[in-house]
């Protein structure tokens, strides 16, 4: 018996070595090299090699020529979760307690601008709110906008394009919470004296907040560092963080810097989405 | 003119009826299916009515039609006088404890009770809720989410939510379902002693026909969407007036017969050659033909030829088919010569001998335990009890 059970022990081990080998080579020795990335000397290259100084001064330099683009990132970030949220609470709600029999296909219909690229999606966009296109000619004509004035090029039309790409992430956990939700519970609060508006509340709402908290994260984490949204429909005003750790990396060669925006960027979000579990009280509901 | 009056009597008289009144009340939803058909009930106040019924009877969609979860078709519903045939469910003064509870689990047992006086703003919500608790036994739970507590503590829960608002007319569907048979005896008597306690209208729906009897004062036993009988559960079982009910309020023995003549007091049937009589008050058919009932343990079993210890019914010829002792009773099954099993519950007073399969006997009843019923109904109607 006890053989039998040390056995079984052992093959538990032997089975977690794939899980625990990828995270080794796809987390743990990424992030270590992000990390040692962000502490070397800037004045090294490419071509001429790194040299390990534990240059904390990096970080320091980063966020204060960055400061912007990180608050703006934050900032569009927020406003698109939110946007996503009141537009994705709806549509979620209206999926799983009205659809009825169309509710699979209203889901399908939810997911179905994925089988078409990002990065083609996000270009339609720039051809809908386009200066002679037919938002900005509407907008014009009812004089919610100058003659010269424009969306493209503007917040407006970076943070429309990152709730538009990030609604999905938004409704899916959203439906799954409000799914779940026994339909006599909220019967029981109209037979307990409360009206709608008060069974949603009290009821209805609390009761998916589970989805709301993981809607909300799913959106917020990629829409904070996305650069492409800005990067086509936004201008260099409009510049995100993920832009520039982007060009760092890319343009100006620059690896530390932008290995130690990377750490910031992260740091900041981790810490942020622990405050708001927290504040939102799901950890059991999770 | 007169048709005026007619209508304001009866408009005075559907207002100054104080309990809870279906008149006409019809339930046919989109796909077609009529769940409750032309239904007229009083429930008076201060009285424990239960509907009963199979699955599918109509008794839940007329509780939820009194709740205001569903919206009748056609015909009206007043309590207290009030018409409150479409009113919204938190507008009437109606609760409900719902089948499996429906307790709120992101609130602790205290918010749950306390859920309804909240909504209504009403003061001191917390010595009340305490008093509430504590009536129902569960003062120290107060702090526990609903999935924390056992089945019969969220069935004490929900009592206690619904209870704590003194609604003019308390619903139970089906509150026991869920709980192992000696909590549901306990809960029974337990229930029937608050609403004695609190005096309120409790309207109890459930399949369970010993539930039923044991607890409310008044049983209507519906079908098809129609109440079938409504009377004490005594009057219920003693004088069942369909098949339906002989069959599903206990067990019924039912022998075709001919009615051979109509008494001022009895009514002569012929029974397969045999002269059995019915009480006339126990008639319930107008038709040549009958289902002569009679309940298992009204029927005497004896030796063949054995004399009996008091005047009544006799059918001689019986072979004992079938025995199952329980120890309080004896059940039989005895093969009549017209080809019929009858069922027996022989009481186990020593006083008779136990019969054996094989066993020729000789049965009777008295004739005032019989009863006649309309041959055009279904002998089996009822009695295919799946579930409990």
């Amino acid at each position: 018996m006890a053989e039998m059970t040390r056995r079984r022990g052992r093959v538990g081990y032997l089975l977690i070595i794939p899980a625990i080998a990828w995270l080794v080579v796809f987390f743990v020795v990424p992030f270590y090299s992000l990390l040692a990335t962000s502490l070397y000397d800037p004045a090294g290259s490419d071509f001429r090699g790194y040299e390990m100084t534990y240059h904390l001064s990096n970080y320091w330099d980063a966020i204060s020529e960055f400061k912007g683009p990180l608050g703006r990132s934050l900032l569009y970030g927020a406003i698109a979760t939110l946007l996503c949220l009141v537009l994705g609470y709806v549509l979620a709600y209206a999926i799983a307690f009205k659809a009825g029999r169309w509710k699979n296909l209203m889901l399908v219909l939810v997911i179905a601008p994925f089988f078409t690229s990002f990065l083609l999606r996000t270009l339609s966009w720039k051809l809908i709110l386009a200066d002679d296109g037919p938002v900005v000619s509407v907008l014009q004509f009812v004089h919610l906008l100058g003659d010269d004035g424009r969306l493209l090029a503007t917040p407006v039309a970076v943070v429309a394009g990152l709730t538009y790409n990030f609604l999905p992430f938004m409704v899916l956990p959203l439906f799954a919470s409000l799914d779940k939700i026994d339909h006599r519970l909220v019967e029981a609060s109209s037979d307990l004296y409360g009206n709608p508006v008060v069974s949603f509340f009290k009821v209805t709402w609390p009761l998916s907040l589970p989805g709301v908290v993981s809607g909300t994260l799913l959106t917020f984490i990629p829409a904070v560092g996305d650069y492409i949204n800005q990067g086509l429909l936004g201008s260099p005003n409009q510049r995100m963080i993920g832009s520039v750790i982007q060009s760092q990396f890319v343009d100006a060669n620059n690896y530390p810097s932008a290995a130690a925006l990377s750490m910031i960027l992260m740091v900041l979000i981790v810490v942020m989405v622990l405050v708001y579990v927290r504040r939102a009280g799901t950890e059991e509901l999770l | 003119m007169s048709q005026v009056a007619e209508a304001a009597t009866a408009a005075g008289e559907e207002a100054s009826y104080d309990g809870l009144r279906l008149r006409g009340v019809t339930k046919t939803y989109p796909n077609g299916f009529t769940a409750v058909r032309d239904l007229d009930l009083d429930v008076p106040r201060g009285s424990f009515i239960a509907l009963l019924g199979p699955s599918g009877c109509g008794k839940t969609t007329t509780l939820r039609m009194v709740a205001g979860l569903e919206t009748p078709s056609s015909g009206a519903i007043t309590l207290a006088g009030n018409d409150i045939t479409y009113a919204k469910p938190y507008k009437r003064p109606v609760n409900t404890v719902f089948q499996n509870y429906a307790l709120f689990p992101h609130l602790d047992i205290f918010e749950n009770v306390a859920f309804g006086l909240k909504r209504r703003k009403v003061k001191d919500v917390d010595a009340q809720v305490r008093q509430m608790l504590d009536l129902v036994e569960l003062d120290s739970q107060a702090r526990k989410r609903p999935t924390q507590l056992s089945g019969g503590q969220q069935q004490r829960v929900a009592l206690a939510r619904a209870l704590i608002n003194r609604p003019e007319v308390l619903l139970l569907d089906e509150p026991l379902g869920a709980l192992d048979l000696k909590l549901r005896r306990a809960m029974q008597i337990e229930i029937k002693r608050i609403q004695v306690e609190v005096g309120l209208t409790f309207v109890h729906v459930t399949h369970d026909q010993e539930e039923a009897m044991t607890m409310a004062d008044t049983v209507a036993v519906m079908n098809a969407g129609v109440i079938e009988q409504l009377g004490a559960p005594a009057e219920l079982y003693e004088n069942p007036r369909s098949t339906f009910v002989a069959n599903f309020l206990g067990q019924s023995n039912l022998i075709e017969g001919t009615v051979v003549s109509r008494g001022s007091d009895t009514t002569s049937v012929d029974m397969h050659g045999i002269g059995v009589s019915v009480p006339a008050a126990r008639t319930h058919t107008d038709g040549d033909k009958g289902w002569i009932g009679i309940r298992p343990e009204k029927v005497l079993i004896g030796e063949e030829g054995e004399a009996l210890d008091a005047p009544g019914n006799t059918i001689p010829g019986g072979v004992v088919t079938d025995v199952s002792f329980n120890g309080v009773s004896t059940q039989y099954l005895v093969r009549m010569p017209w080809g019929q099993e009858l069922q027996v519950f022989a009481q186990n007073t020593g006083r008779t001998r136990m019969f054996r399969t094989g066993d020729r006997v000789e049965l009777s009843w008295r004739p005032e335990y019989a009863f006649l019923l309309d041959f055009s109904q279904d002998a089996s109607a009822g009695s295919q009890r799946d579930d409990d």
